[in-house]
């Protein structure tokens, strides 16, 4: 089967990549373009543990056909720190302790990028409201919740 | 050396752990993330019967399709005896986790792996699964426990004679074990009863639903040596069970532990890496494997459905008299529910004069359960929990004075046998008690409930290492994989031992071939036991820097003195010398004996029960049935919490899972015995809006047995969560709901029900 070429910029960078016309944009990213921060929860868009930005919206990327991506700007989670500088979003993920296991994080920190790019002042239900897509059975979301609360905050220049 | 009455500089505080950035940046490399060059993709074909005789497996088209270059059934594998083993969490039998990884003449239930294949991309060896061509005798099937003990049940296993009865029965069943416990004399004890309640309870089967799903990367040389990377709650775990199901040494296996994403229990025994190390070596390249969500469902985890029976009596007063418990386990397709642990935990709260509880392990066409946090215990003590609430509003007394009344202390002899020593259960009772939840005045409409919980935590084997490197920084490995933030913890020890921040400390998982054999993560006992052997290694370094220092300054060793990670003279007798760190130590390292460090193995023991208390306010809306957690908190003796925000992660974490277990999660099976909710939109976790905030109340109580005074915490707090809400309810809309999950359907047809 002949596979597609397609233009993307991800992470800031143009890209180019070759993938099958029934991949998602998930394997596309895991195992052509070799970022595997993005991870499989469960393929049908209910855990949120694959979860990117596409010009700037939230998707699960494992509902998206790498295909999709032509001419689309993604951010993954490796594009949310700037070089060495955490993000204020996993930064305060590490003070707060607000991973166990690790393997939600990075959907959960690209999926509160999205929040507060769009409402930079939450209330705490309106985070959960958000977060409600992606799982987490680790932390019982307590501290999730905190460490974006507190992100929102400190990227409000409200809190050190 | 016993640190718990020392002041403590680094255990105590909230350091970021070790492994932090590479979780939030993406880089932490977890089983999936692995790659080998050439590497293959393997899947495995599965049942879709619940129970069926397999006549016939033909792989020839799935063999000739171009890109396949493995496939394999239950005949590539070796036959085993049948022979009980200890290698994971709980008792396994060798023969059945072998018929599990690759049934070899029935299916027991839906999903049952019954072929492989090894592919050169992930869609060729779909296809390939399905050019198998399988023919099945279906069989009756039998999903629920109550039918699987009845007379006529259809047997699954026809050697399955119940254990644990006198005479042994001469016809198989589906009964594998009946377990006993009993104190004192039941009949006396309810012949002196004023009031008794009476309770008949049900849980549903539920998945530990880490959100990783199962992976491994295997390969297999021309030369035998076998390397796996994978996620698990024990490498070591992995290399017993792939060496003894293939017939290999395990000196040819060398497991690497990649990060693991979520566990919960489900990730002490394995299901794919004998199948890839079998694939990789029929195929002569690297295989990787990966489970979809619904074969995590399918086949897979998760823990017991269960029926529970409970009867008390107790005085006017309130002292209960007479304790009695039946309780039915659903093990899954092979024997080995957590019925002793279920036996053992409801009860063992309270400080009994009369108990008697029988329980049952039974087989049903269900995956073979696995552990699941605190294996039994939740099932166990939401019957209890429920029926002493019962009884505390039979007597018209407060939960918690009925609860102060009857709690277990240092000295009670438990039922199932041990006498609890330096337990934190008063402690945690007066906690309640104090805290402004428990006296806060409750809206209107909403209700209250209490819980409490207890799991006794494990010891065991384990190992560690510390080394000081050559500027004087500290490396510390163990064989723990972590699951929740235990490097920082074992990091932490090793710190405050050695005097220096915890950040001087960097702390690894080393692969099976690297360090020394350490049970699984589980039964709460990485930071208790592998603390304990990583302290100990410490504190060898430590003796062993004191040598160095006395040598450099030429006086004794006795007279050398380790404070703040510096060497120092003790006392002006023995001589005017700067202090030396741990940098210029290293540095003399060659001169005065060689590289530095030290390796501890331990079978630790004295691991401090623990016990917590819930408290739970919810709103009940009586139009749809839904319940609403409108506020939290769990108390909890956790010893002494190493790094508190982990603790408090721990307790927030198993709370949120007993809500789930409480009031959404179940699996759901059709009249053909398939699950029709293996995926994570109908089969319900919490998610944010679902839950509070959890408020995490840390008692510590410290464990003498532990250097730190640590005792498990990652247990006990799902325990309380499903008779706390169940409680609640009740408060609530006065109604008692018996029935795992408390869904809205169920709520709303009690409220009809009730008119």
């Amino acid at each position: 089967m002949a596979k597609q070429h397609v233009t993307a910029t991800i992470n800031g960078e143009e890209s180019e990549f070759l993938c099958e016309t029934q991949q998602t944009m998930l394997d596309v990213l895991r195992d052509v373009v070799g970022l595997t921060g993005s991870k499989e929860g469960c393929a049908s868009g209910d855990c949120g543990a694959c979860s990117i930005l596409v010009d700037g919206t939230l998707v699960c990327s494992c509902l998206m056909l790498g295909v999709e991506a032509q001419g689309k700007s993604i951010t993954t989670i490796e594009g949310i720190a700037q070089g060495d500088h955490l993000h204020p979003i996993q930064q305060k993920f590490l003070e707060h302790a607000a991973l166990q296991c690790g393997f939600c994080t990075p959907g959960l920190i690209v999926a509160t990028k999205a929040l507060l790019d769009e409402n930079p002042n939450p209330t705490e239900t309106e985070a959960r409201y958000w977060l409600a897509g992606n799982l987490c059975r680790c932390t019982g979301y307590d501290k999730v919740i905190r460490a974006v609360m507190d992100a929102a905050a400190v990227m409000r220049g409200e809190a050190a | 050396m016993n640190y718990i009455d020392s002041s403590l500089k680094v255990v105590g505080t909230r350091p970021i752990r070790p492994d932090g950035v590479d979780k939030v940046t993406g880089r932490a490399v977890f089983s999936a993330d692995t790659r080998a060059s050439g590497m293959l993709w393997g899947k495995i074909k599965r049942s879709p019967h619940a129970h069926a005789r397999i006549v016939s497996i033909d792989t020839s088209k799935a063999e000739a399709l171009p890109g396949v270059r493995a496939v394999l059934t239950s005949k590539d594998f070796p036959v085993i005896a049948s022979e009980e083993a200890f290698v994971g969490e709980g008792p396994m039998n060798f023969r059945d986790l072998s018929d599990n990884v690759m049934a070899r003449n029935k299916v027991l239930y839906e999903g049952h792996a019954l072929a492989a294949v090894a592919a050169t991309s992930q869609s060729i060896a779909d296809r390939a699964l399905e050019l198998i061509e399988v023919v099945y005798e279906v069989l009756p099937h039998v999903i629920d426990v109550e039918d699987a003990m009845a007379e006529n049940a259809p047997v699954l296993h026809a050697d399955m004679f119940t254990a644990g009865v006198n005479p042994k029965p001469s016809k198989a069943s589906n009964i594998a074990k009946v377990v006993t416990f009993k104190k004192g004399d039941i009949d006396a004890g309810f012949a002196e009863a004023e009031v008794i309640v009476e309770g008949s309870y049900t849980t549903q089967p539920v998945h530990q639903a880490y959100i990783e799903p199962h992976a491994c990367l295997a390969t297999y040389n021309p030369d035998g040596q076998i390397t796996i990377h994978a996620s698990s709650q024990g490498h070591f775990m992995i290399r017993a069970y792939t060496a003894k199901l293939l017939g290999i040494d395990m000196a040819n296996i060398r497991v690497n532990p990649a990060e693991i994403g979520g566990g919960f229990g489900g990730k002490t025994l394995i299901y794919l890496e004998p199948v890839a190390v079998a694939l990789s070596r029929k195929a002569g390249k690297s295989v990787k494997m990966q489970m979809t969500r619904e074969e995590v469902f399918r086949g897979s985890g998760p823990t017991s459905g269960a029926t529970v029976t409970v009867k008390l009596g107790a005085k006017k007063d309130g002292t209960i008299v007479a304790a009695q418990q039946v309780l039915k386990f659903q093990a899954g397709a092979y024997a080995g529910s957590p019925i002793g642990p279920g036996c053992m935990c409801g009860f063992a709260m309270y400080d009994l004069p009369n108990v008697d509880v029988v329980g049952y392990d039974v087989v049903s066409n269900r995956p073979k359960v696995a552990a699941y946090r605190a294996p039994g215990a939740p099932i166990s003590s939401f019957a209890v929990e429920c029926a002493v609430d019962d009884l505390a509003v039979k007597l018209g007394m407060d939960p918690l004075t009925l609860r102060e009344k009857n709690a277990a202390k240092n000295g009670t002899k438990t039922h199932y046998g041990p006498t609890h020593t330096n337990i934190g259960f008063e402690q945690v009772l007066a906690a309640v008690k104090t805290h402004p939840h428990w006296s806060a005045p409750l809206p209107a409409g909403q209700g209250r409930g209490l819980a409490v919980g207890f799991w006794f935590n494990i010891g065991g084997e384990s190992s560690a290492t510390v080394h000081i490197n050559e500027d004087g920084s500290v490396m510390a490995a163990t064989g723990s994989p972590d699951i929740g933030g235990s490097r920082a913890s074992i990091g932490m020890m090793v710190a405050e031992v050695l005097g220096v921040p915890a950040t001087r400390v960097r702390t690894i998982v080393a692969d099976t071939a690297s360090i020394g054999y350490t049970f699984v993560t589980g039964g709460s006992r990485v930071t208790f036991a592998t603390g304990m052997a990583a302290t100990q290694a410490a504190e060898k370094v430590v003796d062993e820097l004191k040598r160095r220092a006395a040598q450099t300054w030429d006086i004794p060793v006795d007279a050398v003195e380790w404070k703040d990670g510096m060497a120092y003279p003790a006392g002006s007798n023995a001589g005017a010398f700067e202090p030396l760190d741990l940098a210029a130590l290293a540095l003399k390292q060659a001169k005065t004996g060689g590289p530095i460090n030290a390796e501890v193995s331990v079978n630790a023991q004295g691991a401090g029960a623990g016990f917590g208390a819930h408290i739970c306010d919810v709103e009940v809306d009586k139009e749809t049935g839904r319940v609403e957690i409108k506020r939290y908190t769990a108390i909890q003796d956790v010893g002494k919490a190493i790094h508190p925000s982990y603790v408090e992660g721990q307790i927030q974490g198993g709370a949120a899972q007993g809500i789930g277990w409480a009031l959404s999660e179940e699996y759901i099976y059709n009249a053909k015995g398939l699950m029709e909710n293996p995926g994570f939109l109908d089969y319900r976790c919490p998610v944010a809006s679902d839950v509070p905030m959890i408020e995490a109340v840390l008692v510590e109580v410290p464990n003498p047995r532990h250097p730190f005074g640590a005792r498990g915490v990652g247990e006990v707090p799902i325990v309380p969560p499903m008779a706390a809400i169940s409680n609640a309810i009740r408060g609530a809309i006065g109604l008692r709901m018996p029935d795992l999950p408390m869904s809205p359907p169920k709520v709303r047809a009690a409220i009809d029900a009730a008119g």
